[in-house]
């Protein structure tokens, strides 16, 4: 980032317990408009912990998180999606039975004014016909067009995760949380992935990525924030904190002295 | 195709009475008819929202309830010195309260049942039924508990005194009958294909990814109860005033189980899987006795059916018949589908 715009998403001193773990414990991190922020850690450092947080799908113990000086924390996922952050989630998670349209389709709720009455009147044609072309749109931009017809069931592993990616854009996020979307994809696909990212952070889009692709994670992110054992141990950009002693010690171990 | 096959089916339907003179073959698909339309009902929720109501008969019996003592009046005490009594009203507005009636109850299962699904919800909605079971068995003074309620009056339309229509006769009745499954069956088929059906089928797919995409889940999970219990209601309405006698035997697990067998061999989630099961195993046992087949054998045969639609057509027979017709026209019109299966352009 050139210069630095303003706080859109904001923990303070986040804190997660399941029974007597504390999977988060004061978690404080801040992202900007704009910006391709990272989570990294070692697995149960509490990245998804705080994911499922931000969006409503856990309840905190403590502290608060806010968007745009909302308060989010207490409100419901659907309330939080209405806000405009959508998030993915780490275990492939589509809509397994319907074709790839209807999808889609699904993820445009929002979008879509229409209430069950008219609808029982038959006067929705109009929004129908507009909401399956945006539908089309969406499912271009994201290289699934193709496959629009099909069940999701039936797509290969790396066209899931982009289903997923179009399922949680037709929800026209401001800011989208990405839960580990390469996990599990070649390398082939993760570089078509990356670019897919700056295509939809060309849309005007902020984005919260979870990732343990490293390569991934340091190729597209502006900024970075490090977690271990449910705290900040290191944030800052990628080139310092692939030399940032603490994260070091984090994935690799103290070094022998 | 579609459109000759729907247009013959109709045809049939609407012309059956004319050339159909056994008044017992009537009888037979008013009552299927009847029960197609509360397994239609059960579709919505089992079919759409994934939720299995256990006790859908309750919406049911709550609709012949309703409608028979709006139409009958009552004159009950709530506590020992006050009484509510209600005139015998006409039976068109004693079937509207008992589709409003079964509606609201409906909203409030679904309100109660807001946080909890599958098993959970089964329960909620088993307990509903019995605790109106048990109702209607004890208040006597509402509703005469075991020694039922008796002639109950049978539809009429039109001005009283100047032109008046009963339905008293089958084919009356099998046309009011037929007439409200029709208005059912649009009734869900748009609601299935608008942005609330959409909200139903992604509760049932995958409740969290919904949420995540701003679907407030328990409205839709609401709003289908609501609809599902109001067209349970029609068609205890109906029955009702079709059988002229209401006891609470209307409230038996095994008509809920009857409609579950219908919508899942039929195929649940498909707008055509309630009547295609519901004709199948409506008619089956007058069909076998038609034969002259012994009554043991037409209930083993029954079950056997069930079993075999079960096993081996595990999505439902209306499901496995429509993907054998793609199939076939895919093998048919390879070119035709590739070429439509390209997006428009915007």
């Amino acid at each position: 980032m050139s210069q630095p715009s303003a706080i859109e998403l904001s923990l303070d001193r986040l804190t997660i317990r399941f029974g007597g773990l504390t999977a988060v414990d004061g978690l404080s991190f801040q992202v900007r408009q704009g910006e391709i922020a990272s989570l990294i850690g070692p697995n149960g450092a509490g990245k998804t912990s705080a994911f499922n947080a931000i969006t409503g799908y856990i309840a905190p113990a403590a502290g608060s998180v806010s968007w745009r000086g909302k308060r989010l924390d207490g409100l419901k996922p659907h309330q939080i999606a209405e806000l405009g952050v959508v998030r993915t989630f780490q275990k492939t998670s589509v809509f397994a039975g319907l074709s790839v349209l209807d999808n889609v389709l699904i993820g445009l709720h929002l979008r879509s004014k229409q209430q069950p009455l008219a609808a029982l009147l038959g006067r929705v044609a109009a929004e129908e016909a507009a909401l399956a072309t945006e539908a089309h749109g969406i499912l271009q931009f994201i290289g699934l067009a193709a496959r629009l017809g099909q069940l999701a069931s039936s797509l290969p592993y790396g066209e899931l995760r982009l289903l997923e990616v179009a399922i949680a854009l037709a929800a026209k996020p401001k800011l989208l949380l990405l839960d580990e979307p390469v996990c599990g994809l070649n390398p082939a696909e993760t570089a078509s992935f990356m670019q897919l990212i700056d295509r939809i952070r060309a849309l005007g889009m902020t984005i919260l990525l979870v990732e343990h692709d490293m390569k991934m994670v340091m190729g597209v992110s502006d900024r970075i924030v490090c977690l271990n054992e449910g705290r900040v141990i290191a944030e800052g950009a990628p080139a310092d904190i692939q030399k940032h002693p603490e994260v070091v010690r984090a994935y690799l171990g103290r070094p022998r002295t | 195709m579609k459109r000759t096959l729907t247009l013959a089916f109709l045809a049939l339907l609407l012309s059956l009475p004319l050339w159909m003179s056994s008044l017992y073959v009537l009888h037979i698909l008013i009552m299927t008819g009847i029960f197609i339309i509360a397994a239609m009902s059960l579709n919505l929720l089992l079919g759409y929202t994934g939720q299995l109501s256990l006790g859908h008969v309750a919406f049911f019996g709550i609709g012949a309830y309703t409608s028979s003592l709006v139409s009958l009046g009552f004159d009950v005490h709530l506590l020992p010195d006050w009484r509510v009594a209600l005139a015998p009203k006409p039976v068109w507005l004693g079937m509207l309260l008992g589709v409003l009636l079964a509606a609201g109850c409906g909203w409030v299962i679904g309100r109660i049942a807001f946080k909890v699904r599958g098993a959970y919800f089964v329960i909620v909605s088993v307990s509903f039924a019995e605790v109106v079971r048990l109702i209607a068995l004890n208040w006597l003074e509402l509703t005469q508990g075991p020694m039922a309620l008796n002639n109950i009056p049978v539809l009429r339309l039109g001005i009283p005194d100047w032109f008046e229509f009963a339905f008293l006769r089958k084919p009356a009745n099998y046309y009011l009958v037929l007439t409200v499954a029709i208005l059912a069956y649009l009734l869900i088929q748009r609601l299935v294909h608008s942005r609330a059906g959409r909200a139903m089928v992604a509760l049932r797919e995958n409740e969290a990814l919904a949420a995540s995409v701003g679907i407030d889940v328990t409205r839709y999970l609401v709003l289908a109860t609501f609809v599902s219990a109001g067209i349970a209601g029609a068609a205890g309405a109906l029955y009702a005033h079709y059988v002229r006698i209401v006891d609470p035997e209307v409230f038996s697990f095994i008509y809920t189980v009857t409609m579950v067998i219908m919508v899942v061999t039929g195929g649940k989630g498909t707008l055509l899987g309630p009547i295609v099961g519901g004709l199948l195993f409506g008619l089956l046992p007058e069909i076998l006795r038609a034969f002259g087949i012994p009554p043991e054998i037409q209930w083993v045969s029954y079950g056997v059916l069930m079993i075999l639609v079960v096993s081996f057509l595990p999505a439902g027979i209306v499901p496995a018949l429509a993907g054998w017709w793609q199939q076939r026209g895919d093998a048919a019109a390879q070119p035709a589908v590739a070429a439509s299966s390209r997006p428009p352009q915007p």
